[in-house]
């Protein structure tokens, strides 16, 4: 016999019957248009395979517990369950389709996370105690400027009003700061790098 | 006339499911079965 001439509706109820065929004809039949409605909303193989499967299943479960209602709409209400699974996938992935990042433009280049991690911000905090320690060890005038400037943001001209030096006498004394704190660094193999 | 710079979609005859996807659905259907117990129902999945 024709499987074409076969209606839906047949199909179905010889498949309820036990007829393990006749579902095979039902999916060979129907499998593209289902098929490429998934892939009209995804956009992306590997979904639309398990969405389809995931429908066929459904339409299994129902067919076998008897809980379908033949109207002589077979392929609408396997479409609608396809569409609800489609649904739900973006639900789950709590966004409309993916930006596909195929192309030479990355948007990543452009949007970053710049919110440390936790490792990071170990790493980071690490950082800072060690120049802490590393200031602690210079003399106390050029420990002063540094602490002024780094820290309190204050301007040298600030800096030599609140000390009671000139500005170069500050600058001088800052420039020393930095190089003494890179010698201890040197000879300690401290590293400051994040 | 305005010039449309939106990507057409790709033309793909080949939109059809896999050999895979299809065989593994009837055999779960064949491994599948609805045991009715008064009024309930219980699947069983028989390989």
């Amino acid at each position: 016999m024709n499987k074409e001439l076969i209606q839906d509706a047949a199909l179905v109820s010889d498949y309820i019957n036990g007829n393990e065929n006749a579902l095979s004809i039902l999916i060979e039949r129907h499998k593209q248009k289902i098929y490429s409605f998934i892939y009209s909303k995804v956009y992306d193989r590997d979904i639309t395979e398990d969405v389809f499967q995931d429908t066929f299943i459904k339409v299994i479960r129902t067919l076998k517990r008897g809980k379908y209602n033949e109207e002589g709409k077979f392929l609408p209400w396997v479409m609608r369950i396809a569409h609800n699974l489609v649904i739900d996938h973006f639900r789950k992935n709590k966004r409309m389709p993916k930006f596909d990042n195929t192309g030479e433009f990355s948007i990543f280049s452009v949007l970053s996370d710049s919110s440390l991690n936790a490792e990071k911000t170990i790493i980071k905090n690490q950082v800072e105690s060690d120049v802490r320690r590393v200031i602690e060890e210079l003399p106390e005038d050029q420990k002063q400027v540094l602490l002024m400037r780094m820290y309190q943001d204050m301007s040298f001209k600030e800096i030599s009003e609140r000390t009671g030096v000139s500005i170069n006498t500050a600058l001088g004394r800052m420039r020393y700061a930095l190089i003494n704190m890179r010698k201890v660094i040197e000879q300690n193999n401290i590293i400051l790098t994040n | 006339m305005a010039k449309i710079y939106s990507n057409p979609f790709p033309k793909n005859d080949n939109l059809k499911p896999k050999d895979e996807t299809i065989s593994h659905l009837l055999n779960y259907s064949k491994a599948l079965s609805v045991i009715n117990y008064n009024k309930l129902k219980f699947e069983a999945l028989l390989n």
